[in-house]
């Protein structure tokens, strides 16, 4: 792709040669001007990030009351943190092309001189962005209403392994949005398509937590499980690249 | 030059054919104003013009560029205003503009001028959702011509507006007169004299059949209101 300079752009002379001249606008401008849009209109809705963050807190109340016990730790704790995350983020995938679909923001998108792949990423960022702020919600309930160890060691290891499972879930989710959302049954497909395929982030992330959640853990998460979540995300950061630009033709 | 040039073009949704065997040719600084009843295919044709659609069938060119093939070459050139405004409910008219503004490469100053023509400098930090529709249609136009674009598609531009608002925006989605800058225009109309009046060429199209194909001096409106019965 062309990068256009800040020179080529329509000025306020539209008559100059330059100014008729078809450009391809700057990928990284068009991310950082999707990213904004993106944020914007999730500030002003609060559709997403509220309730996802709802979501995990309840079930989190939900799980406290339903083990009927005070604390949990290693394996189950690390089950109950990722299968919440994982519920609470589908919350957010499929809202995460709603208001393009609705509004006719795929339309004005594609009728732009730009590469197709900033809304990847731009909607990636985003989801990426949501899933940080439901954390930074999330685990603090979590450690208060469900954990027995502290979290103080754990953390490094803990926020390594949600960053890695992160960049997957944000892949894979917003691959899948982009493709159940021109469907009819989008509730119903985004789900159903998400979920198999994120069930491999959820057991490497929990196989990654469980040690750094047990009683007297050792604050590292095991190196194999790390290495298995990178490589599932750059595996499906790929082919969310691959594939993305069919996903938005007719 | 020819700006549009299309020969035997079919779109079907599923079983329904939108579009079938549909021809028409344009040239750079003409206006084609499209009749039919609802359901004609305009919008359809509108669509696949503006490389939103492709096509099923036939021989698809616009701007020198044949579709779907080299859509990509011509984007950006093309400036479409449909019955969806295409902008974001909860952003601004001023952010609104602006995100458009980076997708096209255009400059921020362009966006302020923009806004003033179709009066909405003082509204323009309001969230389009409190806006009229009316209000909303003016900011879908300085959208679709925020990037000067060399072919317009515009689908009854003039709805939702107050004859104060047709005089603002009629200026921005004019033909252009220049003989060095021609502006083609693809007009869907469903008013037969006001269609006339501002046509170069004509097509009638019916259940997505061209039933109508004409120079715009040799057609009566007459012939245009048979369209619709």
């Amino acid at each position: 792709m062309s990068a256009a300079t800040g020179d080529a752009r329509q000025t306020a002379d539209p008559d100059s040669p330059a100014a008729r001249r078809p450009r391809n606008t700057q990928t990284t401008t068009v991310v950082r001007a999707l990213l904004r849009k993106e944020l914007l209109v999730e500030l002003r809705t609060l559709e997403s990030v509220p309730g996802m963050s709802l979501f995990a807190v309840t079930t989190f109340v939900v799980f406290h009351f339903a083990l009927q016990r005070s604390s949990v730790d290693g394996d189950l704790a690390a089950g109950i943190l990722w299968v919440t995350l994982l519920f609470a983020a589908i919350l957010g995938i499929n809202r995460l092309f709603v208001a393009d679909a609705d509004q006719g923001g795929f339309d004005g998108f594609l009728l732009a001189p730009v590469e197709r792949t900033a809304l990847l990423v731009a909607k990636a960022l985003a989801l990426l962005a949501y899933l940080v702020l439901l954390e930074l919600v999330a685990v603090p309930a979590f450690a208060l209403l469900l954990l027995g160890p502290s979290l103080g060691q754990a953390m490094p290891g803990l926020l390594g392994v949600l960053a890695l499972g992160d960049l997957g879930v944000a892949a894979i989710g917003t691959l899948v949005a982009a493709l159940a959302v021109r469907t009819r049954a989008r509730d119903l497909l985004g789900p159903l398509l998400a979920l198999p395929l994120l069930v491999p982030i959820v057991i490497g992330g929990a196989r990654a937590t469980s040690p750094l959640l047990a009683l007297g853990g050792t604050g590292d998460p095991p190196a194999r499980w790390l290495l298995t979540l990178g490589l599932y995300d750059l595996v499906f950061g790929l082919i969310a690249y691959a594939l993305f630009d069919f996903l938005l033709e007719d | 030059m020819s700006a549009v040039e299309v020969e035997g073009l079919a779109r079907h949704f599923g079983e329904r054919e939108a579009l079938s065997d549909v021809s028409l040719s344009l040239q750079a600084g003409q206006t084609l104003v499209v009749f039919g009843p609802n359901g004609a295919g305009k919008t359809t044709l509108l669509r696949v013009l503006a490389t939103l659609l492709r096509p099923h069938d036939g021989d698809v060119r616009v701007l020198g560029s044949r579709l779907p093939s080299e859509a990509w070459e011509v984007r950006g050139r093309i400036g479409l205003l449909g019955h969806e405004p295409l902008l974001y409910r909860e952003l601004t008219a001023r952010e609104n503009l602006r995100f458009h503004a980076r997708l096209h490469d255009v400059a921020d100053d362009r966006v302020e001028r923009q806004l003033e023509l179709v009066g909405m400098g003082d509204r323009a930090d309001e969230p389009l959702r409190a806006l009229s529709r009316g209000m909303v249609q003016r900011v879908a136009v300085a959208r679709a011509v925020l990037h000067d674009p060399e072919l317009l598609l515009l689908d009854e531009p003039r709805s939702n507006l107050d004859p104060a608002a047709v005089a603002m925006v009629d200026p921005l989605i004019a033909a252009g007169s220049d003989p060095a800058r021609p502006r083609t225009r693809v007009i869907c109309s469903h008013d037969p004299s006001g269609g006339l009046a501002e046509a170069d060429v004509v097509l009638g199209l019916r259940s997505g059949r061209a039933v109508l194909a004409s120079a715009a001096d040799e057609v009566g409106p007459e012939e245009i209101a048979e369209l619709y019965t």
